[in-house]
């Protein structure tokens, strides 16, 4: 009886796709369990018969902070309204590292997984959604940097550590709505890797990484913080180094990564039905 | 025909595709400059033009048989009914769709037109090892594999054990599969995705890979996926394999169902109607055809009984392979053979031409027809190919070879007077003789001198 029952609820429908829809919320909670273990092999490979194994996660960002330290923060001199610069940018570099290293991961997901997409059947948005997920554990590790150079410069911990999570929810989304809209057009145009590659060197400096944000004249705010990295790394800071939180920095930034996911979204749904024969 | 309980219903599903056009060729370095500085717009039309088919599609609607050139319907107008429980084949040449309506079946591509409706769980297994890392353990490929193929992880819990034995690679289960042999590997894979248990399954060509041993063990457990009641739609280019697992089959050519009815009868139409493999092969130009010092060949082909050229051989009737070849210079004595391999790559014997007509004769010019007649009920079931050869004796040089110069199917219609007789299931052996048995018995209580 039960088996019958499991054969009425699943009637699948085929037909030439038209129209817009956002995604199938339903069809992806079928699908969990092998979003997590697309994301567990993605992270087991990683460090596969490496030595260091996941030290590789600290060293990566380690190097950046002490390079910016030493040529933005000794040489140059940048203002940092009297925080350390090491602090600076430690706070800066650590979800600047995932979102960089998540959004080149995610837009070529649907080309390195050409093999999958091939054969099975799996709701596609799984794709750019397992590099941003998978990318959170050398995440999580290299946090512990941020715990060492906390402890060091004796930061009291304050309220605003509460609102982290929500910041770190948003920095997930700034990679997961650009891995969607790259991987789909990277599917049809070869250019988008080298595009975001040569983006994301860029895109650094755009985001009050190795500088200020109040060295922005006030005129220029709310285009700069339309920038949803600005607004994440502001964020961060805010929470990490009990600072108060700069709102009018990080709004901007919260709707334009909003407006991304769901343009994203829907552009995705739309092409889906012909990555298998244009890839 | 279709019911509303009926397991997959396809109506009218049509696929085509844009194939790649001819770049234009520049005969000037300006036009070739203007072309380059033009193309980033004509290569963005080209990309979007992969998957836009307006134009194809009114003019197909409107009743136009002419198609822009560059398109191809790899499946137009598919339509079929599957009941519930159903084993179906699907056959095919080689381009004919199979593959394509597979992967509308299964979501992979999406149809440019019609409807399909599939009733319960689809586990579509279009490749052995799809996601396979060679980093990982067999262990943690059984449970990536499984989910893969839409296995939820405690189903995968429940059989573990049971899909490791099956593959026999228990030993090695914790071992990076990068280590294994790629028989182990296509065990392995071959293993979870027999352990699914789908109300629908999908399966293309996969038996096409792995020792003759392991094929057999696969093709009995999809026999007992079928005998379960499970839906199965198989595709394959293996005719023994679909007359012994499916009831029905669906012939496709050129996109179009060609036939659908019982398996015998499909499988019939398939290879007697110059589809599928070739029971004939013919060199008329003789500067193209395999030749040596002495002598051409022009023609191989395969006749049963009654002289009619064709690719299905009843296994208890004799089988005509001959060959016709043109000797220019005479004076040698030739010696006509024929090799034959089973779908294992295996010789399995090899005749040459004993006959007293020309045997140890030098030949004269001319052209021959050499006829070898091949009893009935002795070969074995399944595909042979034939290597054509002649050689010269004193010297022994040989004029031609030519491998899988023709093929042919040996099919046992299971009427109860070929060599398998009452026993439907494997027949194992590369030769199917019918010999005579004697029984002597003696009832229990009799003496030794009373025996029949």
């Amino acid at each position: 009886m039960r088996e019958a029952d499991l054969r009425e609820e699943c009637v699948k429908v085929i037909r030439p796709e038209s129209g817009w829809r956002i995604a199938d919320f339903r069809e992806l909670r079928e699908y969990r369990d092998l979003f997590f273990f697309l994301v567990w092999r993605d992270v087991k490979v990683l460090y596969a018969q490496t030595i260091l194994g996941f030290a590789w996660a600290i060293l990566n960002p380690l190097t950046q902070i002490v390079i910016f330290t030493i040529v933005f923060g000794r040489l140059a001199r940048i203002s940092t309204d009297g925080i350390p610069y090491v602090l600076f940018s430690s706070v800066a570099v650590i979800p600047w590292t995932y979102m960089s290293e998540s959004m080149i991961i995610s837009s070529q997901s649907l080309i390195t997984g050409q093999a999958m997409l091939d054969k099975i059947y799996f709701p596609r948005l799984i794709f750019p959604l397992t590099g941003v997920l998978s990318k959170m554990v050398d995440f999580g590790i290299s946090l512990i940097i941020l715990l060492c150079i906390g402890v060091y410069y004796r930061i009291t911990p304050t309220w605003n550590l509460l609102l982290l999570p929500l910041f770190i929810v948003f920095m997930m989304c700034i990679p997961a709505a650009v891995g969607i809209w790259l991987s789909s057009l990277a599917v049809r145009f070869r250019d988008v890797k080298f595009a975001i590659q040569f983006a994301v060197r860029m895109l650094i400096y755009t985001a009050p990484i190795v500088y200020s944000a109040q060295s922005i004249p006030g005129a220029y705010r709310i285009i700069y913080s339309l920038n949803p990295l600005v607004g994440v790394i502001e964020g961060f800071r805010a929470c990490l180094l009990g600072l108060s939180v700069p709102w009018p920095y990080i709004w901007p930034g919260m709707i334009t990564t909003a407006f991304l996911l769901v343009t994203g979204a829907l552009y995705f749904k739309r092409m889906e039905r012909i990555f298998v024969d244009v890839i | 025909m279709v019911s509303d309980d009926s397991a997959i219903i396809v109506k009218n599903i049509s696929k085509c595709y844009r194939i790649g056009s001819k770049e234009n060729i520049h005969d000037s370095i300006g036009g070739a400059m203007i072309d380059f500085l033009k193309s980033p717009f004509k290569n963005y039309r080209k990309y979007r033009s992969l998957y836009r088919f307006d134009e194809a599609e009114r003019l197909s609607s409107s009743g136009d048989t002419n198609q822009p050139s560059d398109i191809i319907w790899a499946v137009h107008d598919v339509s079929f009914g599957i009941k519930q429980g159903e084993v179906v084949g699907i056959i095919g040449r080689n381009g004919a769709g199979k593959s394509t309506l597979l992967k509308i079946l299964c979501r992979i591509t999406s149809p440019t037109r019609g409807y399909a409706r599939l009733r319960g769980r689809v586990s579509s297994l279009l490749e052995v090892g799809t996601g396979f890392h060679p980093e990982l353990t067999g262990r943690d490929n059984v449970y990536l594999n499984g989910t893969i193929l839409g296995m939820r992880k405690k189903e995968v819990d429940r059989k573990f054990d049971e899909i490791v034995s099956f593959s026999g690679v228990e030993k090695f289960i914790d071992t990076p599969v990068k280590r294994y042999s790629s028989g182990m590997k296509v065990r392995l894979a071959f293993s979870v995705a027999a352990h699914l248990e789908p109300e629908i399954l999908v399966v293309d060509e996969v038996l096409a890979v792995g020792d003759a041993d392991f094929q057999k063990k696969c093709l009995n457990k999809m026999h007992d996926v079928g005998r379960r009641g499970r839906t199965v739609l198989f595709v394959s280019h293996n005719m023994q394999a679909i007359t012994r697992l499916c009831e029905r089959a669906i012939l496709l050519d050129e996109g179009k169902v060609l036939k659908d009815g019982p398996s015998h009868q499909v499988v019939s139409v398939y290879l007697n109607s110059g589809y599928g493999t070739m029971a004939i092969r013919e060199w008329p130009d003789p500067d193209k055809a395999p030749c040596g010092e002495i002598a051409r060949l022009c023609a191989v082909r395969v006749r049963n009984e009654d002289g009619v050229i064709t690719d299905a051989l009843d296994i208890r009737r004799h089988v005509k392979v001959e060959m016709e070849y043109e000797v220019f210079r005479p004076g040698s004595i030739l010696l006509p053979n024929f090799h034959f391999y089973n779908e294992d790559g295996l010789e399995v014997f090899v005749i040459v031409d004993l006959d007293p007509a020309w045997r140890r004769r030098k030949r004269p010019k001319g052209t021959y027809l050499s006829t070898a007649l091949i009893p009935g009920n002795f070969l074995s079931e399944g595909t042979l190919f034939v290597r054509a050869n002649l050689c010269t004796l004193a010297p022994q040089t040989i004029q031609f070879d030519v491998p899988s110069a023709v093929a042919f199917q040996v099919i046992d219609s299971l009427d109860g007077d070929s060599a398998r007789g009452d026993f439907a299931g494997w027949f194992p052996g590369v030769v199917r003789p019918l010999v005579e048995w004697s029984t002597r018995f003696r009832q229990n209580g009799e003496s030794a001198n009373d025996i029949v």
